[in-house]
């Protein structure tokens, strides 16, 4: 989410609380922000399946797919050479670079598929202009409401959150 | 597990555990710290020396020379990428197997690993000859269509070396970036502010991007896991593809993947129990950790002593007589039997100091033990390679092995290199993770709550 409501909390509980109550109310388009991992979080803004994993093993068929030609191509094909009457098509030789390539190929795929998906680098937000936000990497917890949420009623909804235990609510865009 | 009220001392708030951990970013730089950067940067400055006077003469300054073909640079060369694995050892096998006490010590492990890394990688380099020339081991077309020997171990390494280097980069990288967002929102400084919101990329913690990143950091552990095996797999390799009585084993793997890890252990426990009083981090790095480790040492050295008697075992069970002449005469009766059995001792006797829970908790024990084992670790490794060359096949080519002042220049200023980017990260990298130990603490509240 970029504009909407963004509401403070004290604790981490009192955060996944909050969000189940505006789930219950039918609201979406939540987000939470804490400065750890909380158990519970991604299920209590509604998880969404990640398509790292899928471009993980992507990237590893490729690298080791191109790791075992690269060397099949140059010791095999291209350019034979007889090292001691050893086969020139010497798969085991050739499979500890193929697993690197594997290896290489995958993190590389995950890292940037994590990238992308969450569209980082983005060094600025509408979050940060939030007061108080840059508490969230320290010890503050954030429930959001997203302005594009078909139900999102500013007014209710900052009333609702305060009455969870918001410490405040801010109010980030003009919808 | 039994230890787990003592993962962490008390249950330190969120607050305070951001700011125990970020104090020596921001704290006034100590007159210890400039004390130990000045000393390892004379080491880096040692380095560069006699690096460059290797470049200008050639590697006959070493003492390098046939029968004994290699000597310092693969030794140190392979003692310290088997420090690097106990780093991604604690950060990835154990990530894998969910062993929360880990998340407090691995940002240190892990950045011991990339520094030994560094080192590691200078070695083969330098032994090349001609380092100028190291690209035609990578398989670009070359316009006199020569390409890499994929038969030979030489590319097994330069594959593994580089891989192992640049995934343990992503993954150290991927666990520091919520924690380089913390830094970014409680810096002093607007300048400080910024270089740490640029290695941030914009991190806000929201819940998508802590879900992402869960299962980004465990797919790349996954993937480092085996990796480490592989790595040290190639790193033995090559050795037990020649035909050298003393390195040609079928054991020589799994032995050597042991004796990195018991190695890499041991360098942890040095670097840690300093930074753990220095920084006054015994609440999050508690006596419960220096018990695992220990534990580990214990295990591992176990596994080194197995290792130690099946080879020789094999030797003579081989019935081969170059065999059984360099494990049951040459090694420990030979000119270097002081490395040879100082090395056993160490690695064989200390760790059994490790059965008394007094001694395991205890940081003077325990810092004197490790770093005894991280030198003979380093002896091992000097005993496999150079007592298998010394005395080959025909005596007439036997041939005593000393290092000249060149091989100790350069094997100290890798020290002083890795002590000194050490110091740079500790003074401007998050030591401890951040996110994982406050999950840990809501965790560790939720479970004594029920």
């Amino acid at each position: 989410m970029r504009t909407g409501l963004y509401a403070e909390f004290e604790s981490p509980d009192a955060m996944l609380a909050a969000l189940r109550a505006l789930r219950e109310r039918g609201i979406e388009r939540l987000e939470g922000f804490a400065p750890y991992d909380v158990p519970g979080l991604i299920e209590a803004v509604g998880v969404r399946r990640s398509r790292i994993p899928a471009a993980t093993f992507v990237g590893g068929l490729f690298g080791a797919v191109a790791a075992f030609l690269i060397q099949t191509y140059a010791n095999a094909w291209h350019y034979p050479l007889n090292a001691g009457g050893r086969p020139t098509f010497a798969v085991p030789s050739f499979i500890f670079s193929t697993f690197e390539g594997m290896v290489i190929c995958a993190s590389f795929a995950a890292v940037i598929a994590f990238l992308i998906s969450l569209r980082l680098p983005e060094l600025w937000h509408p979050a940060f202009e939030v007061e108080g936000f840059d508490r969230v990497s320290t010890d503050r917890f954030f429930v959001g409401v997203d302005d594009r949420d078909p139900l999102y009623d500013p007014a209710a909804q900052t009333r609702l959150l305060e009455e969870l235990g918001a410490t405040h609510v801010y109010r980030v865009g003009g919808r | 597990m039994a230890d787990q009220p003592e993962m962490m001392v008390g249950r330190p708030d969120d607050a305070r555990i951001t700011e125990e951990v970020l104090a020596p970013l921001w704290e006034r730089t100590r007159r210890g710290w400039w004390w130990l950067l000045a000393i390892s940067g004379a080491g880096v400055v040692l380095l560069i020396v006699t690096v460059t006077y290797t470049l200008w003469m050639g590697p006959g300054v070493w003492g390098t020379n046939i029968p004994v073909a290699w000597a310092y640079p693969i030794i140190n060369f392979v003692w310290w990428i088997g420090i690097g694995h106990a780093g991604t050892f604690i950060s990835a096998f154990l990530v894998l197997l969910n062993q929360r006490w880990r998340s407090s010590i691995n940002r240190v492990a892990e950045a011991m690993t990339l520094f030994a890394l560094v080192n590691a990688g200078l070695f083969p380099l330098l032994h090349l000859g001609r380092p100028w020339f190291f690209y035609w081991l990578l398989p670009y077309p070359t316009r006199f269509q020569v390409w890499p020997q994929y038969k030979s171990t030489l590319p097994w390494d330069v594959a593994a070396v580089s891989t192992y280097f640049l995934v343990s980069l992503l993954f150290w990288y991927l666990g520091l970036v919520p924690d380089f967002a913390t830094a970014r929102d409680r810096a002093p400084t607007r300048f400080r502010r910024r270089v740490y919101g640029v290695f941030a990329l914009g991190w806000r913690g929201a819940a998508e991007q802590w879900q992402r990143h869960r299962i980004t950091y465990l797919l790349l552990a996954g993937l480092a896991t085996p990796l480490v095996i592989s790595v040290h797999s190639v790193v033995s390799l090559d050795f037990a593809i020649a035909l050298l009585p003393g390195w040609h084993s079928a054991i020589f793997p799994p032995y050597f993947v042991v004796g990195a890890i018991f190695s890499g252990l041991g360098m942890v426990l040095v670097l840690l129990l300093p930074v753990r009083a220095v920084f006054k981090l015994k609440d999050l790095i508690t006596d419960a950790h220096l018990d695992a480790l220990a534990k580990l040492i214990l295990v591992t050295g176990w596994m080194l002593t197995y290792s130690y008697v099946i080879e020789s075992f094999l030797a003579w069970y081989s019935g081969d007589l170059f065999e059984r002449y360099t494990y049951l005469f040459a090694r420990p009766f030979g000119a270097y039997a002081w490395v040879y059995w100082s090395m056993t001792a160490v690695n064989v006797l200390v760790p059994q100091l490790f059965w008394w829970k007094r001694l395991r908790r205890n940081p003077v024990v325990l810092f004197i033990a490790s770093l005894l084992i991280v030198l003979a670790m380093w002896a091992e490794r000097f005993v496999i390679i150079v007592t298998s060359e010394y005395h080959d096949f025909l005596p007439s080519s036997w041939h005593f092995y000393a290092p000249t002042w060149v091989d100790w220049g350069i094997l100290l200023g890798s020290v002083g290199l890795f002590v000194f980017l050490f110091l740079l990260f500790l003074r401007f990298v998050p030591a401890i993770p951040l996110g994982e130990t406050k999950k840990l603490r809501y965790q560790l509240e939720h479970e004594e709550a029920r």
